[in-house]
């Protein structure tokens, strides 16, 4: 897969000229908080099969995903979406794993720049 | 785009995703409104059924009560089911859009939000509310109940239908000189008695006001709601009016004020009822060749010297309790033919 930016800039400079760029960085904070969450989320549906979790989860993901310019870990939480809890425990699980690694590259980049 | 006019817009955000819920809320306020948020459906109707709100943006994926069940609720309940609402989701699948519109969520804006189509879009939905709310006003003074319900239940859709029913004009006699006669004061004060005895014979036979000018009024019977019997409605509340000016000018009499007169024009048969005006200001009328019938034969009372005239199509409508002196055909202007006037004594039925 080819390599996109961790966080897309011109969406991130967009947002925080929308909200300005305290309340952009607060939301940063927000989504290193409710994040990992989701992850759980994710996995806790995927060991019980629920499919209504699983979307939910995938969908938030997505959602904040995209907020940020984090397109790639927004992508992959759609394919989650789409794809539903069946077919990625029949694959083994492994799209969730590839998400995470993914998430972890996005915690790195957004509290850097939150430190910037 | 039109400015808020009457302070900021009170707008409800229901997300369950916190990161969602305080940027959708942050670019609302930052837009002038005052925003308060809810993390589910459950929630956001509780709030909804409390306290008043002008705008709902409503998420769909939500654990507890998703957003189609809050349509679908929202749908049926009486007091909320004008409230505009403006889905915002990342909904897969075009078939879920779709549904969201089939229950009643006025646009869509998918997430993130673009915060110059939701400035657009919102400006849109509060003018539309904004429409609503006045019409709603207006039939509330205009229609009975029963009348301001069905035509908030059809949306006041615009346009017109072709309906059968039954026009009354009716207005006082020589109100100009006695306006001129007497204190403007007075005159208010008798106008404002005289339309509130004259709106309640009408009303209580299922007539709708439809036009106040001065001290002339029109309204109709049988629009926008069918009534089996709108002829003999409207002659009876014609009946009640001259009861009704009878008794007022008692009174008057009594203050030592010289009594007044009221002249009444009824003729029925097919015309166009419905919503006509801009987004500005709009009322609801009926048009056509009965309607001018019934204003000529309201002017005609002066000339014959008779409380109630009514058409041809009026008199087949009323049973052999009426006490109805035919007066003959007489040449109005604007007819080709000359038309049958009918006299209703006011007093029998």
């Amino acid at each position: 897969m080819m390599s996109a930016a961790t966080i897309d800039q011109a969406t991130f400079t967009a947002l925080q000229e929308m909200t300005g760029v305290e309340f952009a960085l607060e939301l940063v904070d927000t989504f290193l908080q409710e994040a990992p969450g989701m992850l759980d989320d994710l996995r806790h549906a995927l060991t019980a099969q629920d499919a209504d979790k699983f979307r939910r989860a995938a969908h938030s993901l997505k959602s904040n995903s995209n907020t940020f310019g984090a397109l790639a870990l927004g992508a992959m939480a759609r394919e989650l979406e789409i794809a539903g809890v069946a077919r990625v425990r029949e694959s083994g699980g492994q799209p969730l794993e590839a998400l995470a690694q993914e998430y972890a590259r996005v915690a790195a980049a957004l509290t850097a720049l939150r430190h910037a | 785009m039109r400015e808020l006019r009457s302070g900021p817009a009170r707008l409800l955000v229901v997300d369950d995703n916190k990161v969602n819920r305080l940027l959708l809320t942050r670019s609302l306020e930052v837009q002038g409104h005052s925003v308060a948020s809810a993390e589910n459906g459950r929630v956001a109707l509780e709030m909804l059924r409390r306290e008043s709100f002008d705008l709902l943006l409503l998420d769909m994926e939500m654990p507890e009560m998703d957003g189609f069940q809050v349509l679908e609720q929202l749908v049926n309940d009486r007091q909320l089911h004008d409230l505009p609402v403006i889905v915002t989701s990342s909904l897969e699948g075009i078939d879920n859009v779709v549904r969201c519109i089939e229950l009643g969520a006025e646009d869509y804006l998918s997430k993130p939000v673009n915060p110059v189509l939701l400035k657009a879009r919102i400006g849109a939905s509060l003018e539309k509310k904004h429409l609503r709310d006045q019409q709603k006003e207006l039939v509330r003074r205009f229609a009975t109940p029963e009348v301001a319900q069905d035509l908030q239940n059809s949306g006041f859709s615009l346009g017109g239908k072709r309906v059968h029913a039954s026009v009354m004009f009716s207005d006082i006699r020589d109100f100009t000189a006695l306006a001129e006669s007497q204190p403007p004061e007075e005159t208010i004060e008798l106008l404002n008695t005289y339309y509130a005895l004259m709106f309640d014979a009408i009303n209580s036979h299922g007539g709708v006001v439809t036009l106040m000018m001065g001290d002339g009024l029109m309204s109709v019977f049988g629009a926008p709601m069918p009534l089996p019997d709108h002829g003999a409605s409207a002659v009876r509340a014609a009946q009640e009016m001259v009861e009704m000016i009878d008794l007022f000018n008692l009174e008057r009499n009594g203050a030592g004020k010289p009594p007044i007169n009221i002249g009444i024009g009824i003729a029925s048969g097919e015309m166009v009822a419905g919503y006509t005006g801009t987004h500005e200001r709009a009322t609801y009328t009926c048009i056509g060749n009965t309607v001018n019938l019934a204003a000529r034969l309201e002017t005609h009372t002066k000339v014959v010297h008779r409380a109630i005239l009514v058409d041809q199509a009026t008199r087949s409508a009323l049973s052999e309790r009426f006490a109805v002196e035919p007066l003959g055909p007489v040449p109005f202007k604007g007819k080709a033919a000359a038309v049958d006037v009918f006299s209703v004594d006011p007093g029998q039925s």
